[in-house]
């Protein structure tokens, strides 16, 4: 693979070798690197969700308003914590490939958003399942889950955008651009029950104060969340790859 | 510099008014087109009356936009703009300020007519021609944003899925303003989150559209 | 605005350039002094536009260095953007707007009254003066890259990168581009050129790059 020189930089000999982390920017040497760490983190993946399922489902007790159906907490929660999460990390990657010029940030922001997608619809799902024996209703209006579909709505463009142009960099450009317009939606998400009085319950989870759930169910929730993590570093990791074999084809061809 | 862009659009809209007058003549259409739908119940009617306004305003935007950077793209008239020593981002700011004098200031004129449809009162009607002026340049310049990353391609779906979310919020808020005035609950928080909305488009769209149209001329 | 002191020097070293995540052509170098007009020669897909393209300052080379008055040019650079005129395939007229508004539109984006020639003369040269007031629209395409010529003209921009230019022209119009690039030359002015039309250039001031005969990519 031939290295692209910058214009104005300096010939071979005269450059420092650049350290070790810095190697990975480097889409070659990422793929190797990703090609070892996907298995692992697909393990990880599968025993923290086995651990949180099984403390979800059959360890944490009976909630004493809701019942069973609160369980779907153990899949919705951490579904929209991913989905949310997963937002800020693709923007990061495009604003670090916006401003550095790194090749394999639009890359991994591409890698990225379809499970973003994924979470996000799982959460809205989740939500209405949950919502319809709760609230009675499947969906309702209401500005969490309102701006939750505005991110549904975000990745879908985003997919769409970086798909419509024939040359790839331009995509990747575009994506990039679009995602950090974006990111402003993903506080108002976050924030939204704070803000506003809405039907959704607030938040049981704060920085700032002791949960409001008893410790089985925050442990159960918890695993799940690093669960999903762990499932979201496999699959962008192995799409990832995929995304740079891709592009070094596109770039051979002449 | 930007006076002679902003009386260059004013010019061209003047030459073409058909393309001009076409946002406003969709508006009215889709606004007209619900109390046939729906039947003549006033209640339902005024309950529902804002939100109406505002979608057919948003979509109305939406079509006018695909004139906003298309004809100079086809004509090459946009590579001398990339070209030129004055700052992409003051020359956008400009052209977008001009659709939107040319496009929605008529919305905004007509809109108090559309309001009689739906019945809604005087009080009302005030506060809905506020949100919209505070609401049309926010829809405008994600607008621009949204046809500047989609410039070239074909059709105009793309369009619309890239700038509808980002256009949720001000949508919102809009309506939420003028729903609190007609139960009477003050308005004033939804029009500062419009204005909140507008001030943080008006410094942040101009240059990323100028930064996408730099990509999409590369 | 650079002094005018300043000698005008364009010269390239190794460009690469990159379309559609395509490489288009690796190894181009070329020098280019006051006077000079370099005309670039290739087949349809070669990479002229490209390369003109790349100059301008649309594109960004993949690789290969720029030097501009002996210092590296760096996207962005303002002095160089104002010393520099570019043509391409598209005329950037606009169709509703009448000649004369079309070129005082340009005077205004190019930087105002002071940095460029009269619309009026710039007219005048190119042989338009009797189409002043009709709408673009109503030129034919000769008339139209008069006019994108004529806008060339105006800016008095030391260094014309052009594309095709004598495209739609006829034998009148492809006389009057011969001589108003000779007068540019020999005011000690620069050109890059893209033609098929056979430059009527002495041949001391003429340089030539075949974009065909770089290596193969």
């Amino acid at each position: 693979m031939t290295h692209e020189l910058t214009t104005g930089s300096l010939p071979a000999p005269l450059r420092r070798p650049a350290p070790r982390w810095r190697r990975l920017a480097s889409p070659p040497v990422f793929h190797g690197f990703a090609g070892r760490l996907v298995p692992g983190f697909a393990g990880l993946a599968t025993v923290l969700a086995l651990a949180g399922l099984w403390v979800g489902f059959a360890i944490a007790p009976t909630d004493h308003q809701q019942g069973e159906i609160y369980r779907i907490i153990f899949i919705h929660v951490p579904a929209a914590w991913m989905s949310m999460f997963i937002y800020l990390v693709a923007a990061l990657h495009a604003g670090l490939g916006l401003v550095f010029g790194t090749r394999l940030s639009p890359l991994m922001s591409r890698a990225l958003a379809p499970t973003g997608a994924l979470f996000t619809v799982i959460a809205l799902w989740t939500g209405a399942a949950w919502g319809k024996p709760t609230w009675g209703a499947w969906w309702v209006w209401d500005a969490r889950l309102t701006s939750e579909l505005i991110l549904l709505f975000l990745y879908l463009a985003y997919l769409g955008l970086v798909s419509a142009f024939e040359d790839p960099r331009r995509g990747d450009g575009a994506g990039a651009i679009l995602l950090l317009a974006g990111v402003v939606n993903v506080p108002i998400i976050y924030f939204s029950v704070r803000w506003w009085s809405t039907l959704h319950q607030g938040s049981t989870i704060r920085l700032d104060a002791a949960p409001a759930m008893t410790h089985t169910m925050l442990a159960g929730m918890l695993l799940m969340a690093l669960a999903c993590w762990a499932y979201t570093m496999a699959v962008a990791l192995a799409r990832v790859r995929c995304l740079i074999t891709e592009r070094a084809a596109l770039e051979a061809q002449s | 510099m930007l006076i002679a862009v902003f009386m260059r659009e004013l010019l061209l809209a003047l030459r073409r008014p058909t393309d001009a007058l076409a946002a406003l003549l969709f508006f009215v259409l889709v606004c007209s087109l619900f109390p046939l739908a729906i039947g003549p119940d006033a209640a339902l009617l005024r309950a529902i009356g804002p939100g109406v306004v505002w979608v057919s305003a948003l979509l109305a935007v939406l079509i006018s936009l695909q004139r906003l950077f298309e004809p100079e793209l086809a004509d090459g008239g946009l590579e001398q703009w990339l070209l030129s020593p004055q700052p992409l981002t003051a020359l956008v700011a400009a052209k977008v300020a001009a659709h939107w004098c040319i496009a929605c200031l008529p919305l905004v004129l007509a809109a108090p007519l559309l309001a009689l449809q739906y019945g809604l009162g005087g009080e009302t009607v005030g506060l809905l021609v506020a949100a919209l002026l505070l609401g049309t340049p926010t829809l405008v310049l994600l607008g621009a944003l949204g046809a500047a990353l989609t410039l070239g391609v074909r059709g105009h779906v793309l369009l619309a899925l890239v700038m509808l979310p980002m256009s949720v919020p001000p949508l919102v808020f809009g309506c939420a303003a003028v729903s609190a005035g007609q139960q009477g609950l003050p308005a004033g928080a939804s029009l500062s989150l419009l204005g909140a909305c507008l001030a943080l488009a008006a410094f942040l769209c101009p240059w990323a559209s100028a930064a996408a149209l730099r990509l999409a001329l590369e | 605005m650079p002094s005018p002191d300043a000698e005008l020097r364009l010269s390239a070293r190794g460009l690469r350039c990159r379309r559609g995540g395509r490489r288009v052509f690796a190894g181009l170098s070329f020098e280019l002094r006051p006077g000079e007009v370099l005309e670039l020669r290739g087949a349809n897909g070669s990479g002229k536009t490209s390369l003109l393209r790349l100059l301008a300052g649309l594109a960004q080379p993949s690789g290969g260095a720029l030097h501009w008055q002996g210092r590296p040019l760096l996207p962005g650079d303002a002095a160089y953007a104002c010393d520099m005129a570019y043509l391409g395939h598209l005329n950037g007229v606009n169709a509703d707007l009448t000649a004369a508004e079309n070129l005082h539109f340009a005077q205004r984006l190019a930087g105002g009254a002071g940095a460029c020639a009269d619309p009026a003369a710039a007219l005048q040269a190119w042989g338009l003066a009797a189409l002043a007031a009709q709408p673009a629209r109503r030129l034919s395409q000769g008339q139209r890259r008069r006019l994108a010529l004529a806008r060339v003209w105006m800016g008095r921009r030391r260094l014309w990168l052009l594309d095709e230019p004598c495209a739609a022209l006829d034998s009148a119009g492809e006389r009057l581009f011969d001589t108003r690039l000779a007068e540019h030359l020999q005011a000690g002015g620069a050109a890059i050129v893209a033609t098929h039309h056979a430059l009527t250039v002495p041949s001391a001031h003429l340089r030539r790059l075949d974009l065909d005969a770089l290596a193969p990519c």
